[in-house]
């Protein structure tokens, strides 16, 4: 996918995580009074309401929770097909991630398949995509 | 005696098309019209306005006519208004309609929903397209990954479905055939012309496992629904039709987060306000926006189980219009236009009262079901001719 992307705009509450790519990690809100990650971040734990949160780095792999193949051009510069995948976070319980699926055949993507991070830069911002492991 | 019920009197509709040259606030007085003319009330017996998402400034083909808009173009006057998108999908501005007219702060209330999206594309200099440097909200999370329309976030659930419980393209195209089938039979409806399985199964794909005829299109159209109080039904002719059960729901604002869509925890609670049952109902009328979600609602409304709803609707029949669970008589959606959550109220209706001609359930309908939404956001209606 050649064209550019929509960027997120961003500010103190999604820096950490579509930033974290620059030192290579996937960090994602999280609650240090119960332990919950919260996703998407906001300053209050959804789990517990407490205000003690703070960006976490977790381990980047996860599951493909489900996904679909998109073959529609929304736009005359988009690439395609590609694919777009619900990812289930490893370490982050209850944390979906929608993103695409790079580096393999779009044939290649089944529910259950092992991912792991890949980050790409577009201005100040590192999207998280997600592989294949083999 | 007094009547704490909530009924849906009047309702109307305006010429349904793409690229309509009629105003959109003309549109809605086409189908207020109709409306009060059905109930024979007039506009100074209007004393609310009800809309859903209300008119939005920056997308204005989605929604170009706004409830205080209305309220003050037609020289209503109003105790009670609302309008808005921070409610549970489209339906739920008649929910707020009934909560209304049951507390005594309205008698009649006019629900719309107005849509212009075809007209709008087609005149990008009356209607511009926002041009946004950076994405923020809950866009944030899809937009930067192609993920830019609803069909791609639906086509995930559906996708589950599929490898989870085996639903085929066979299977999901009963939707769209039978949508089409029955908008062959409704002069209102957007496409007239029925679909085959050979063209379904041969359609171009959008975003797997969904193709082209299982997305509705942008459509020109308004609908209305006037509610009414109990206490105030001796004001109308024409047959009351009684908001039976009322039933939303939301809980993350978010088509990923969430493990089921909203349709699920909506159509289980909709049961635990009245003593009817799935078995009870004479027709449905399903949210169809993409095919899917119509499947998601028939299992969420227990009319089969979880998985099951690609068998419940294989081969077509039992949801065909003389099958025995008539579905989406109107054309859904997909068949008759994206009226958007209001033609499925409209529908129900108009089989209540059985006035839908060719398209007429048989055997004398007298419970529906009606729903909006089903994503992150989900209201379901059932109404009742008693
Ligand atoms: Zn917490």
């Amino acid at each position: 996918m050649a064209a550019p992307r929509p960027l997120p705009r961003l500010d103190d509450t999604n820096r950490a995580f579509w930033t974290g790519g620059a030192e290579q990690e996937l960090r994602l809100m999280h609650c240090r009074d119960c332990d919950a990650f919260i996703h998407p971040p906001r300053p209050v734990c959804r789990n517990c309401l407490s205000e003690n949160v703070a960006p976490r780095t977790v381990a980047g792999t996860g599951v493909v929770d489900t996904f679909t193949v998109n073959y529609q051009k929304w736009h005359p510069a988009m690439e395609v097909p590609f694919v777009i995948a619900r990812v289930a976070v490893d370490g982050a319980p209850g944390v979906y991630l929608t993103t695409n699926i790079v580096g393999c055949p779009v044939e290649a993507v089944d529910i259950g398949d092992r991912v792991r991070v890949v980050f790409e830069r577009q201005d100040d911002v590192y999207l998280p995509l997600f592989e294949k492991i083999d | 005696m007094t009547n704490g019920d909530a009924y849906i009197t009047g309702i109307g509709q305006s010429q349904v098309g793409m690229k309509l040259t009629r105003h959109p606030l003309l549109l809605t007085l086409d189908a207020v019209r109709e409306a009060l003319a059905e109930a024979n009330l007039g506009i100074d017996q209007i004393d609310g306005v009800s809309t859903y998402p209300g008119r939005t400034p920056g997308l204005l083909g989605f929604s170009p006519v706004g409830a205080d808009e209305l309220v003050d173009a037609l020289g209503i006057k109003a105790t009670w208004y609302a309008g808005g998108a921070e409610i549970t999908s489209q339906l739920g501005a008649v929910v707020a309609a009934a909560a209304a007219v049951r507390c005594g702060l309205a008698r009649h209330v006019i629900c719309f929903r107005t849509v212009y999206e075809a007209a709008a594309l087609a005149r990008p200099d009356e209607y511009p397209v926002p041009r946004r440097d950076r994405v923020d909200g809950t866009s944030q999370w899809t937009a930067p990954f192609n993920a830019l329309s609803a069909a791609t976030w639906t086509a995930q659930y559906a996708m589950r479905h599929v490898k989870r419980y085996g639903l085929t393209r066979e299977q999901l195209a009963q939707i769209a055939l039978t949508g089409r089938a029955n908008a062959a039979l409704n002069p209102r409806a957007l496409v007239r012309e029925p679909l085959t399985m050979d063209e379904y199964l041969s359609a171009r794909m959008i975003s797997s496992p969904l193709c082209l005829y299982d997305c509705d299109r942008y459509t020109d159209a308004s609908t209305v629904l006037i509610v009414s109080a109990g206490d105030a039904l001796d004001e109308v002719s024409c047959t009351p039709i009684r908001i039976a059960a009322m039933a939303g729901s939301v809980d993350r604002l978010s088509w990923d987060q969430a493990e089921w869509m909203a349709c699920y925890p909506t159509g289980i609670d909709l049961w635990k306000h009245t003593d009817y049952k799935p078995s009870d109902v004479d027709t449905a009328q399903l949210y169809d926006g993409f095919s899917f979600q119509a499947v998601a609602w028939l299992e969420a409304l227990g009319f089969c189980d979880i998985g099951e709803g690609g068998r419940f609707i294989e081969g077509g029949k039992r949801i065909a219009l003389d099958g025995e669970l008539p579905l989406n008589t109107f054309g859904g959606q997909i068949g008759a236009g994206r009226l958007h959550g209001f033609g499925f109220a409209h529908e129900a209706v108009v089989q209540l009262r059985g006035k839908g001609e060719a398209r007429q359930v048989a055997g004398d309908p007298r419970v529906a079901v009606c729903t909006s939404g089903g994503g992150p956001l989900a209201t379901a209606l059932l109404l009742a001719r008693d």
